[in-house]
C-alpha cells in the first residue's frame, strides 16, 4: 500500500512490519518521531511489543542488549549526542554478537548545538563492530529496516541504518508499505540457541583472558567478512519478493565515465540530478552511491572506481587532523591497485548546510578542472 | 527446628572470591532464596571476577555479565524479553556492587524503579571500589580509609542513604540484609520474589582486603554492623511502611570499627562523632518504623 510519509515514519512502519518484540528509546531530535509512532503502535495493539521508555540513550542500548540476550527481536533509534552516549554499549552489543537494529538519524554533534544533518555521529561509531547502511530515500529506509533484521540475525552482528536529518527524517515521500504477510514470509520469527534460558543456563559476556579474547575478536572480523555476502543475498531476496533492491553500492550512469562522484545518504538523489545534467552536456561524469559502509565493500568499490581517472568524494563529515572519512576509506581501498584514480575530498554541508544541485555541480566542475587533488581536503563553500 | 534456608546449592565452590568475601556468601544465599527460575545480571564489579573466567562459571543459573552502569536498564530489557517469550514467571535479579549502584549505575537504577520494572535489584555493598583496589565510593562510610581517601584526609562525608532514596521512589519493596542473618536475608529475597514491581535489596558485604579485617571475622563484623546499628536490618513496603526486622542489642560502634584497619587512624573524638551520626540515623529510623 502506498503512503505519503516522512522518513522517520517509514522507519516506524518497517519496525512494525519486522515485528520487533522489545523497543527501548529516549527522545532526541530529529529521531523522536520514529519512537513516537512506535509508541502509538504498541498502544493501539497493532504491534505486539514491549516499549521500555528509559531515562537515557545509554540505557536504551543497554535495555535492547538485555532483550536481545534473551533472544527477542529488539530495536532502538537515536541521533547525534544520543548515539555518542550509546557508544560503550554499541561495543557491548557487537561484542556480545547481538542482532539488534538501530536507526540513526544523522545529526551534527555539538557544540554548538545543531540538529541538522551531518555524518559525524554515525561515522564516529565506525569501529564498534556494527554494520552500517546509509539510505537515500524514505522507501529505502523502510526496506532497509526489514532487511537489517534478517542480516543481523544471520551474521549475529548488530546493524545500524542511517538516514539524513530532516532531508529524509521529516520530509514526506510516497512509500510502498508492504503487506504484513509478505514481510512475515521474508522475515520469520527470530530463534536462537544462544540465549538466557533457565532451562539451559549459560553465562554470557564473562571475564575472558588473553588466551581466548583474540579469537573472539577474529570471529567478529570473520562475521563481518561473511556479512557482505549476506547483505547482498538478503537484498537480492528482498528484490525478488518486493521488486526493490539497493546493492552494496549503486553505480549510476557510470559507463564510460572518467570522473565519478561518491556519495552516501540523501545527497545521492541530488547528485543524480546533477549527473543527468552533466551527461546531457556531454561530460563523462558518473555517480557511485555507497550504501554499505561497514563492512567496507572493497571489491565493489574497486570494480566501479578502480578504472576511472578521478573520484570526487562528497564527505559530510571530517576526521579532524586528517580528512573526510569516506575519502580516507576509499583511498585505503584503492591503494593496492596497480593504477588508481585521483581522489578529491570535498568536505561539504556540515551541520546541515544545504547541499544543492548547484553545490554538487560546483564540486563536479572543480574536480573536472583540476588535474590533481589538493593535499588537504577542500572545505566547500565556506566563508572566508 | 526446621532449617529456613533451602539446601539446594546454585553456586559452586569453584568461584574465585577472596577468603572471607561477604559478596560471595551473599550470592550463595540469594540464589538459595530465589531458586533456579531466574536470570541473573552481573554488572562490572568484584562479581565479574568472582563468577569465574570463560569458559567456566560458578553459577548454575543463566547469567548476563553487563556494563557497569546498566544494572537497571539491561534488566528491564531482559524482563521485557522474557515476558514476550512466554516466561513472565522468571525472576530477574540484578547483582551490583556499591559503585555500580550508588554511583555510576544510579541513573539507570532510578529510571528502572521509577518505571516499576518487575525485577529484584541487589546491591552487595562492600563500601568502596574493591575490585579496582579500594577507592572511595559514595557508599564509603564517614572516616574510612581508602586508597583515594588516605588517612590524612579520610572520607569526610557520610554514606549515601541509598535505601531511603529507593524508598522515596515509592517502589513496592526495599530492604537491608546481612550475611550474618541468613534467615532474614533469605526471607527478604523470597518476599521480594513474590511481589510484582521493583524490589531493592541492600546487603552489607564485608571485604577483608579492603576493610583490612580478618577473613575469619566476616560474619562477626557483619553481625556487629547490625548490633551497633551501623547497618540496621529493616524493610520498607510501598515506600511508606517501615519495619525493623532484627531488633539489635546495644553495642557501641567502636566494637564494630576496631576490627577493621580502615578505621584504625581515627581518634576517639572522630569515633564519637561517628557514634553520634549512627545514633541520629537510628533515631530517625525508629521514628519512621511502625513495627519493630
Amino acid at each position: 500500500m502506498k503512503k505519503v510519509i516522512m522518513g522517520n515514519h517509514a522507519v516506524s512502519y518497517g519496525v512494525r512490519l519486522a515485528r520487533a518484540e522489545v523497543i527501548s528509546a529516549y527522545p532526541i531530535t530529529p529521531q523522536t518521531q520514529i519512537v513516537e509512532m512506535l509508541s502509538e503502535f504498541c498502544s493501539d495493539g497493532s504491534l505486539n511489543a514491549r516499549f521500555i521508555k528509559v531515562e537515557s540513550e545509554h540505557s536504551a542500548m543497554a535495555a535492547v542488549v538485555g532483550a536481545s540476550s534473551v533472544g527477542a527481536r529488539a530495536f532502538t533509534a537515536t541521533s547525534s549526542q544520543g548515539l555518542l552516549l550509546m557508544h560503550e554499549m554499541l561495543h557491548w552489543a557487537a561484542g556480545a554478537r547481538l542482532p539488534i537494529v538501530l536507526a540513526n538519524v544523522n545529526r551534527a554533534v555539538g557544540p554548538g548545538w545543531n540538529v541538522w544533518t551531518d555524518q559525524s555521529d554515525s561515522l564516529a561509531q565506525r569501529d564498534t563492530g556494527w554494520l552500517q547502511l546509509y539510505c537515500e530515500s524514505n522507501q529505502e529506509a523502510l526496506d532497509t529496516v526489514i532487511q537489517a533484521f534478517k542480516i543481523a540475525e544471520t551474521v549475529h552482528l548488530p546493524v545500524m541504518i542511517v538516514l539524513d536529518a530532516f532531508i529524509l527524517s521529516h520530509t514526506e515521500e510516497p512509500v510502498d508499505v508492504p503487506a504484513q504477510e509478505e514481510v512475515d514470509a521474508f522475515l520469520p520469527r527470530y530463534e536462537t540457541e544462544w540465549r538466557l534460558d533457565p532451562e539451559d543456563p549459560r553465562a554470557f559476556n564473562m571475564l575472558v583472558a588473553p588466551e581466548h579474547y583474540m579469537e573472539m575478536r577474529l570471529q567478529m572480523q570473520q562475521a563481518m567478512g561473511e556479512a557482505k555476502g549476506v547483505v547482498e543475498a538478503v537484498d537480492a531476496e528482498f528484490g525478488a519478493r518486493f521488486g526493490r533492491c539497493y546493492g552494496l553500492v549503486e553505480p549510476y550512469r557510470i559507463e564510460g565515465a572518467d570522473t565519478v562522484l561518491l556519495t552516501a545518504g540523501a545527497t545521492t538523489s541530488t547528485a543524480r540530478v546533477v549527473v543527468d545534467a552533466l551527461r546531457s552536456e556531454g561530460q563523462n561524469v558518473g555517480l557511485l552511491k555507497q550504501r554499505l559502509f561497514r563492512p567496507y565493500p572493497v571489491a565493489e568499490i574497486r570494480q566501479f572506481l578502480g578504472g576511472v581517472q578521478k573520484v570526487g568524494v562528497i564527505d559530510r563529515n571530517i576526521s579532524y587532523g586528517h580528512e573526510g572519512i569516506f575519502a580516507a576509506e576509499l583511498k585505503a581501498a584503492l591503494y593496492d591497485l596497480p593504477t588508481r584514480p585521483k581522489v578529491y575530498d570535498l568536505v561539504v554541508g556540515l551541520g546541515g548546510r544545504d547541499v544543492t544541485p548547484a553545490t554538487i555541480r560546483g564540486i563536479a566542475n572543480y574536480v573536472l578542472a583540476h588535474d590533481a587533488p589538493e593535499p588537504e581536503p577542500v572545505w566547500w563553500e565556506v566563508k572566508p | 527446628m526446621s532449617y529456613a534456608i533451602p539446601e539446594r546449592e546454585l553456586m559452586d565452590s569453584g568461584h574465585v572470591g577472596c577468603p572471607g568475601c561477604g559478596a560471595a556468601l551473599a550470592m550463595r544465599l540469594a540464589l538459595k532464596a530465589v531458586g533456579d527460575d531466574v536470570v541473573v545480571l552481573i554488572v562490572a564489579s568484584c562479581w565479574s571476577i568472582i563468577a569465574g573466567p570463560f569458559p567456566y562459571s560458578s553459577l548454575r543459573v543463566p547469567t548476563l555479565h553487563t556494563a557497569f552502569e546498566t544494572g537497571g536498564s539491561a534488566a528491564s530489557g531482559v524482563k521485557a524479553a522474557l515476558e514476550m517469550r512466554g516466561r513472565p514467571h522468571t525472576t530477574v535479579m540484578t547483582w551490583a556492587g556499591d559503585g555500580g549502584t550508588f554511583d555510576i549505575g544510579f541513573q539507570a537504577l532510578s529510571g528502572a524503579v521509577e518505571r516499576n520494572e518487575d525485577f529484584i535489584y541487589v546491591c552487595y555493598d562492600n563500601e568502596a571500589y574493591m575490585n579496582t583496589g579500594i577507592q572511595r565510593s559514595s557508599a564509603t562510610p564517614l572516616g574510612a580509609w581508602t586508597t583515594t581517601t588516605p588517612v590524612g584526609t579520610p572520607k569526610d562525608t557520610p554514606k549515601k542513604d541509598m535505601v531511603a532514596i529507593m524508598a522515596a521512589h515509592g517502589i513496592p519493596y526495599t530492604a537491608t540484609a546481612s550475611v550474618a542473618y541468613p534467615e532474614d536475608l533469605v526471607r527478604k529475597l523470597q518476599k521480594a520474589q513474590g511481589i510484582r514491581g521493583s524490589k531493592f535489596i541492600h546487603i552489607l558485604a564485608p571485604c577483608p582486603s579492603g576493610w583490612k579485617s580478618e577473613p575469619a571475622e566476616t560474619i562477626k563484623i557483619s553481625r556487629l554492623a547490625v548490633q551497633s546499628k551501623v547497618f540496621p536490618l529493616y524493610e520498607v513496603e510501598g515506600g511508606r511502611r517501615w519495619t525493623i526486622t532484627v531488633r539489635p542489642p546495644q553495642a557501641p560502634v567502636i566494637e564494630y570499627m576496631r576490627r577493621q584497619g580502615r578505621f584504625s587512624h581515627l581518634t576517639s573524638a572522630q569515633i564519637e562523632a561517628i557514634q553520634r551520626n549512627v545514633d541520629e540515623h537510628w533515631a530517625a529510623l525508629l521514628a519512621k518504623a511502625e513495627h519493630v
